[in-house]
């Protein structure tokens, strides 16, 4: 069996946004989602980077007081996205789905932060017996995707892919795997991040990965700009339905694109730095496209893992001159971290939302802050105003690679 | 020290907390787990909860008799005097 798998729904919870329409509009427009952080620990732990990508809408709006209590940030995110995308899938009903071909693929790069970190505060402050029984649940990183079966009735698997940032962008590949090879009729498959804590910010900043802007948090995510000097922390989720297009065409769903391809691959190399000539990422990418059965010149958008780091975006750009050679010079390239920070474990899943809504209305969302391209990063960029994707057969490409070597792309095509 | 009534209706207010259950359901003779639902994590943290406030101490191998409302209320008006 090797069924086509389609994309019907979609949600998110973004620094720029706090559902799809607005991220959507937001990403077009070009919008800065760092910010000053104004919690008090900023100050005394003088922590070395004072601002972050935090969420546009409080998650608390849509979340009862119960809910909030039981779930660690982590989750809460991940139950919005997934909430919007399943609606927006138009499956709210009852009936619509069979719970035993419904799985979830839901990815984190660390999981619960929160819920471990204030439960080791507690248990020094108040002692064992005022540590919450909830603490196992709210902090393991299967949390998110075992609340989502729970919340929206999956039985055929919840499971986590972590891979640092790729989680978001495997969980994409194995929801893609679960379609193919008929295990599933429908996956929520996504990525979810809430890591906005002291302490992931004083340990990203010990090995010098993150930006130190901080008097212009706005103009900090800077991918491929010669003056880049790290990436933003953000946090959030995002949300994708996927679903056998055999099972979407009989329920007479909307589809946005097909989920057409999928390549994983690791380096090998370092524990954190890319392969210096991005080998890893362009096997990923070769493996996606041929997963997809697609050519490289018949991709007509990426979007970029480009994280703004020194270090990073440069193999990233020669995975792709070394996959599209002379065909790169007619892909736009959108760098979306440069707007939302970098979500770690939800940036993949954010990514995927972005490109598929590039394929289904035609338009790729820009890259700010990029003042001074890095000479040795020769693409076509898209800043300014949205680039209008050609008419016809639509492909686009999201990278992710995350710390471990990990590298995951996905491709996106147009129905 | 609290009356049973008082008792009643801070422990009212903790399972309100904890599961969002209205206050007026959490009755004398309700089961906490045939009629309020209530999960044996939940329960624990119902009960470290009460512990807090009203500064008694409830045995882990006590829970397990708390079948009710009222047998919890009578636990801590006992343990409070």
């Amino acid at each position: 069996m090797n069924r086509t798998a389609v994309i019907t729904g979609l949600g998110a919870t973004t620094p720029i946004g706090g559902d799809v329409p607005t991220l959507w509009r937001n990403a077009l427009a070009g919008t800065p989602g760092a910010r000053p952080l104004e919690q008090d620990w900023v100050a005394e732990y003088e922590l070395p980077v004072t601002f972050a990508a935090q969420l546009s809408s409080p998650v608390a709006d849509s979340l009862t007081k119960v809910e909030m209590k039981r779930m660690d940030p982590t989750t809460q995110y991940g139950v919005v996205a997934a909430r919007e995308a399943w609606a927006d899938a138009g499956l709210t009903g009852e009936g619509t789905v069979d719970p035993d071909r419904f799985a979830v693929a839901f990815g984190t790069g660390i999981g619960g932060v929160w819920t471990l970190l204030d439960g080791w505060d507690t248990l020094r402050n108040k002692g064992p017996r005022r540590v919450l029984p909830m603490t196992v649940p709210m902090l393991m990183p299967n949390g998110p995707a075992a609340a989502i079966s729970l919340d929206l009735g999956a039985r055929a698997g919840a499971r986590t892919p972590v891979s640092a940032c790729a989680s978001g962008t495997e969980a994409m590949d194995l929801a893609l795997q679960l379609i193919r090879s008929g295990q599933a009729d429908v996956v929520v498959c996504g990525g979810t991040e809430a890591a906005i804590h002291p302490l992931p910010i004083a340990a990203f900043a010990a090995m010098q990965a993150l930006s130190r802007r901080n008097d212009e948090p706005e103009r900090a995510s800077r991918p491929y700009d010669s003056d880049r000097d790290g990436f933003v922390l953000g946090e959030g989720a995002g949300a994708l339905v996927i679903e056998s297009e055999e099972h979407a065409r009989a329920r007479g769903a909307r589809v946005y694109a097909e989920l057409a391809g999928s390549g994983v691959t690791s380096d090998s190399y370092h524990i954190t730095a890319p392969e210096a000539e991005g080998l890893g990422a362009a096997r990923a990418l070769r493996a996606a496209l041929e997963s997809a059965g697609a050519s490289p010149e018949d991709v007509s958008h990426v979007n970029a893992h480009a994280t703004s780091t020194p270090v990073g975006d440069r193999p990233e750009y020669l995975a792709m001159k070394s996959v599209f050679a002379g065909h790169l010079d007619s892909v736009p390239v959108s760098a979306t971290k440069s707007q939302t920070g970098h979500l770690l474990g939800a940036s993949g899943a954010i990514e995927s939302v972005l490109s598929v809504l590039a394929v289904y209305h035609g338009q790729a969302p820009v890259t700010i802050n990029l003042e001074n391209q890095d000479p040795e990063i020769p693409m076509d960029v898209v800043t300014g105003t949205p680039r209008q994707l050609p008419e016809g057969q639509r492909v686009a490409v999201n990278n992710s690679f995350g710390f471990g070597g990990h590298n995951a792309v996905s491709v996106f095509r147009s129905v | 020290m609290a009356d049973k009534e008082a008792i009643l209706a801070g422990l009212a207010e903790i399972v309100n907390e904890e599961t969002g259950l209205e206050t007026e359901e959490v009755q004398l003779e309700k089961s906490f787990t045939d009629d309020l639902d209530i999960d044996s994590i939940s329960m624990m943290t119902i009960v470290v909860n009460a512990e807090e406030k009203f500064d008694v101490k409830i045995p882990d191998e006590e829970v397990k008799n708390l079948k009710t409302v009222n047998d919890a209320v009578e636990f801590i008006a006992a343990a409070q005097a």
